[in-house]
């Protein structure tokens, strides 16, 4: 998987998710970019991530995760 | 669809790819929005996602919807966990069953504190309904113990909390109270001794929700049993321990959707919303191949073949829901000795001739038919639901009458029943006598019709049926057909006010309410009862506050024998008046000169539009309409 094929999917998701128009998602991208990403709508983000990718996070995971490029580096690792 | 899924809605539409966009699109003219239109774009399978972004559409284009059929409410949710995902839910889920609701959820952890603090903002909300979803965690039933006696303890104190609240509820005007049973978490403690052990988890939630029914009997509420809905789905994929750790969330995120259509199919049932009435298609839904083609002997159905043990399947679940009440009909492309065929000749056919009340069978668009099966059996078309393998065909009524529920078949027709069953439309708040008998009042009532088609002048007709009208005050017996009544009733239905079995029954035991519960039969057979009528008493005026009538007896003169029996009882009470009020609909026009035809004079209008109507006791001369009265303690009715 690539790094910019998954960006581009995972702005998509993220569209959907905070029911926004569009979404241009880079690697350094926090919560802090992005109004609409909160504790309630980051819930439903994490269940689109993983029926998009047929993944499962632990917990651990998700707390660990700072920004879009560490969500990214999850997905890959947990795809390959 | 080759796969059925309840999880994933099987019975609806996918949704549209640009939902999103359609969403945001909704109402962005500023114009008003209709009921209709909003109840179709939430008749898709929905995903969490999409459920939200409705939500926010529904926020931003709030006053300025027309609500047409969709029934408005103010609904309450009382859950001991994370409510933020299932309340947006339960909201655009709850159009798909024609409710237009209002939500209110207190905040995380106060449900139990809020329902019973009578200056609380859940007071102040003023509910209609409240839908209280407890759980074994918030019920304190999460802990095994080896002492029957602390796990008594436990499940008494839940059960007294939860009762507790319903007083609350009532307190604070709630009018309709929704108990959601426990669901029972998959883990086994003590193995398969579990249910005989009192201390286990499963034992305690399980007797915490045997005794929930009892009291959901005994306090007239409704049940919602999301414990048979975990089962269903599995217990195992129910619980989500990763989310409930991370949200406090009940159960896994992506069952949202299902929970929630479940909650809004009861809402929907509550106000009378479910249907009445299932139209089966034949070739390859009723029976493998087609009767024109393949003739009586190559047709499949019955024992012996998968294919022909699927088929019967489908008639046996048809039968089982004539059996409760739901109606049944046919609308098939075919010749029509053709389509009847099977149902005359067929040794291994369940259905027969007689069980469909109407049965429609030539080479018209289904649509037209299928409005036509409405109008013979006096039911709107969105009391209907259509069966039919072939997706243009469901395409093309989906079309025409966007009303008509037509589930999503999966390719096999092995899982037909189980998607008309899981789609809910036949959902129901509780069964009377009087549903056992519907689907054969409807068939008679066909015969009624070709009866007085034989004899021509109306009033011989009328004469002719033997007719005994059966008039008596409210009772417990009645009760449960009456309220039924009161919701589902639309067209013949003066103010087409709901109320609840707690209301009927306050109603039986209040002196200022004159009210009568009416019964026809003829020598067709028993109509069951038709009408309520509730009058509420003053001194010098009886003013009309429900007047409804089954359409199945039109015509009957029922009305002319119910005014006859109020009029006798203002009289005897030393009334001068009696006064109706025609309230507008979008269903009641029928009755719009209901008032008018039995001799009243119009005198003003009511707030809401509608018209006020008086007769005057004195210069008024009852009819006597061709039909024999009885009914128990009739003259007099006096309430202790």
């Amino acid at each position: 998987m690539n790094r910019d094929a998954i960006l581009s999917e995972l702005s998509e998701i993220f569209a959907d998710v905070m029911d926004l128009d569009e979404v241009e998602l880079r690697d350094a991208t926090t919560a802090e970019d992005i109004e609409e990403w909160d504790s309630l709508s980051n819930i439903r983000l994490v269940v689109s991530i993983e029926r998009k990718y047929k993944i499962k996070f632990a917990n651990a995971e998700i707390e660990a995760l700072r920004c879009v490029g560490d969500l990214v580096d999850t997905i890959i690792r947990k795809t390959s | 669809m080759a796969e059925f899924s309840m999880e994933a809605l099987s019975w609806l539409r996918r949704a549209p790819a640009d939902f999103r966009r359609e969403m945001r699109a909704l109402g962005a003219d500023e114009g008003r929005v209709a009921g209709g239109e909003l109840a179709d774009l939430a008749n898709h399978a929905l995903d969490l996602n999409q459920l939200l972004q409705f939500d926010r559409a529904l926020n931003r284009i709030t006053g300025r919807i027309d609500p047409g059929a969709l029934s408005p409410m103010r609904l309450a949710v009382l859950a001991d966990a994370t409510t933020d995902f299932t309340v947006p839910a339960i909201r655009v889920s709850a159009l798909r069953h024609g409710v237009l609701a209002e939500m209110f959820a207190p905040a995380y952890g106060a449900a139990v504190r809020e329902a019973m603090n009578p200056a609380s903002d859940l007071a102040r909300f003023k509910a209609d309904v409240a839908l209280v979803a407890r759980d074994h965690r918030g019920l304190g039933l999460n802990a095994p113990t080896m002492d029957p006696d602390a796990a008594e303890a436990a499940i008494t104190a839940a059960i007294a909390e939860t009762a507790g609240m319903i007083d609350g509820l009532e307190r604070a005007g709630v009018r309709t109270v929704i108990l959601q049973t426990a669901p029972i978490p998959a883990e086994p403690w003590s193995g398969h001794f579990d249910m005989r052990a009192p201390g286990s988890v499963p034992a305690q939630i399980s007797a915490f929700n045997t005794r929930l029914r009892a009291l959901a009997d005994a306090r007239a509420a409704v049940l919602l049993d999301a414990d048979a809905l975990s089962a269903a789905v599995g217990r195992g994929r129910w619980f989500d321990p990763l989310e409930w750790n991370r949200a406090k969330l009940p159960f896994s995120l992506d069952l949202t959707p299902l929970y929630a259509d479940h909650v809004a199919r009861v809402l929907g049932a509550i106000r009378g919303k479910a249907r009445k009435c299932l139209v089966l298609d034949l070739d390859n839904t009723c029976w493998g191949g087609v009767i024109g083609d393949d003739g009586l002997e190559g047709v499949r159905v019955g024992q012996g073949s998968p294919e022909g043990e699927a088929f019967l399947a489908i008639q046996a679940q048809a039968l089982a829901l004539k059996a409760r009440g739901v109606v049944l009909a046919v609308c098939s492309k075919n010749e029509e000795d053709a389509a009847r065929l099977p149902f005359r000749e067929h040794p291994d056919m369940l259905l027969r001739e007689d069980d469909i009340a109407v049965f429609v069978a030539n080479w018209t668009d289904k649509a037209t038919n299928i409005r036509g099966i409405a109008k013979a059996l006096n039911i709107g078309v969105d009391a209907l639901v259509f069966l039919d393998d072939n997706p243009a065909e469901r395409a093309r009524v989906r079309q025409m009458l966007p009303e008509v529920a037509v589930p999503e078949l999966p390719e096999d027709p092995a899982w037909y029943p189980a998607a008309l069953a899981h789609a809910g439309y036949f959902e129901t708040v509780g069964l009377s006598a009087d549903d056992a008998k519907r689907a054969e009042q409807y068939r008679a009532n066909a015969a009624r019709v070709q009866e007085m088609e034989k004899i021509g002048d109306y009033d011989a007709y009328l004469a002719s049926l033997d007719m005994v009208c059966d008039l008596r005050p409210f009772d417990e017996v009645g009760r449960t057909r009456i309220a039924q009544l009161i919701n589902k009733s639309n067209q013949f239905n003066l103010t087409t006010r709901r109320y609840t079995e707690a209301d009927v029954a306050e109603m039986q035991a209040d002196p200022k309410i004159f009210d009568l519960q009416i019964r026809l039969t003829d020598r067709f057979g028993d109509n069951g009862m038709i009408s309520v009528v509730i009058f509420r008493i003053g001194a010098e005026d009886w003013i009309c506050d429900t007047w409804l009538m089954s359409c199945r007896v039109l015509g009957r003169r029922v009305e002319e024998a119910a005014l006859a029996e109020v009029a006798a009882a203002a009289r005897a009470a030393g009334a001068q008046r009696l006064i109706g009020d025609y309230i507008p609909s979008a269903k009641n026009k029928m009755v719009e000169g209901h008032f008018a035809a039995l001799g009243f004079t119009e005198c003003g209008a009511t707030p809401g539009g509608g018209t006020r109507w008086a007769l005057d006791l004195a210069s008024f001369e009852a009819a006597t309409p061709p039909m024999k009265i009885i009914g128990a303690e009739r003259r007099t009715q006096i309430k202790t």
